[in-house]
């Protein structure tokens, strides 16, 4: 759906799309559920499946404190 | 947990199956279908996930990039990207970054040593999960076959019932004719015995008056010779004895 939207179409795509909170929730249920279907919901789960979400989670939390990090620059200037 | 409200919807289905059937589903978590149509079987399960490189980038990014890139593309992006984050310390190399790398070489080390022990493993206990189920379900269709051969069994006995009430309906029937020619012979018999009693009722009347008639005759007859009539048939008699004895000489 995301992925088959051209890039010059992506402002109309989203103005479309439903910003309810049942649509939201929708949203995500949805976005879980394909992620589950595809990597953890069958017989030979691998280690990606959750490695992928912990490594997500990484990035986030540095993210995160990204404001705090800012002060441990070894450089001022780059 | 985000799958509850799912199950009441989709396991009605589910639930209105046999409880062995029931159980042979392991995850009922899946999409199903909500339209009461594509209920049973449940599509099996996917025999391997999303393929994922290094355990951390899925396969369909390097695919996005091969018609551009070719191969080395998704490479060079990430070492772009790093030496990019590193050299404008968007990325700050601390004691933190000196953690993680000593938690990331042990947890490969771990995974790479003993990855594959502990799939077979998990892969043991799956299978039997799926044995028992499977168990299960055979179990059911056995039962069920063997109830369909008791069923056509029960119906080849309904044909043969024919024969069996004819057989009987011939015994009643005899049974009717046996009894009603046993009354008839002691009807006739009763009638026989009646009849009989009336000719020997009439038999006796008439040897009574013969008998009685006979004596009378005799009685009367004796009672009219008279001694006179006597002496003369006495001397009658001696007279014809002798000369019957003379004739009787004669021929000696």
């Amino acid at each position: 759906m995301l992925l088959d939207v051209k890039l010059g179409q992506l402002p109309t795509w989203l103005a479309m799309r439903d910003f309810t909170p049942g649509g939201i929730v929708g949203a995500l249920r949805r976005g879980y559920d394909r992620y589950y279907n595809k990597y953890i919901n069958v017989k030979k789960g691998g280690l990606g499946g959750i490695s992928m979400l912990l490594a997500g989670y990484v990035v986030v939390s540095y993210i995160w404190s990204y404001s705090h990090l800012k002060h441990d620059r070894h450089r001022k200037y780059h | 947990a985000l799958s509850a409200p799912l199950l009441p919807s989709a396991p009605a289905a589910l639930r209105s199956l046999p409880p062995p059937v029931a159980a042979s589903v392991l995850h009922t978590t899946r999409q199903l279908h909500t339209t009461q149509q594509c209920l049973a079987p449940l599509p099996p399960l996917p025999e391997k996930g999303g393929e994922v490189r290094y355990g951390l980038i899925p396969e369909e990014f390097f695919q996005f990039l091969y018609p551009k890139t070719g191969v080395t593309g998704p490479y060079m992006l990430g070492t772009g990207l790093l030496l990019y984050l590193l050299s404008k310390e968007i990325y700050v190399v601390n004691h933190e970054t000196v953690a993680a790398v000593c938690i990331l070489s042990v947890i490969i080390y771990g995974v790479k040593k003993y990855g594959s022990a502990v799939a077979a493993f998990a892969d043991k206990l799956n299978e039997e999960k799926v044995a028992t189920a499977l168990a299960v379900k055979n179990e059911a269709i056995k039962s069920l076959e063997t109830a369909i051969e008791e069923e056509k069994k029960e119906q080849w006995r309904v044909e043969g019932c024919s024969y069996l009430f004819d057989a009987k309906r011939n015994n009643v029937a005899m049974l009717l004719e046996t009894n009603y020619r046993e009354r008839l012979l002691t009807v006739y018999n009763e009638v026989k015995k009646r009849l009989d009693y009336q000719v020997a009722m009439q038999n006796l009347k008439r040897q009574k008056e013969q008998d009685h008639m006979i004596q009378w005759v005799e009685k009367s007859v004796v009672q009219s010779i008279t001694p006179q009539q006597q002496k003369e048939s006495i001397a009658k008699c001696i007279l014809d004895l002798k000369a019957l004895s003379k004739s009787v000489q004669a021929t000696v």
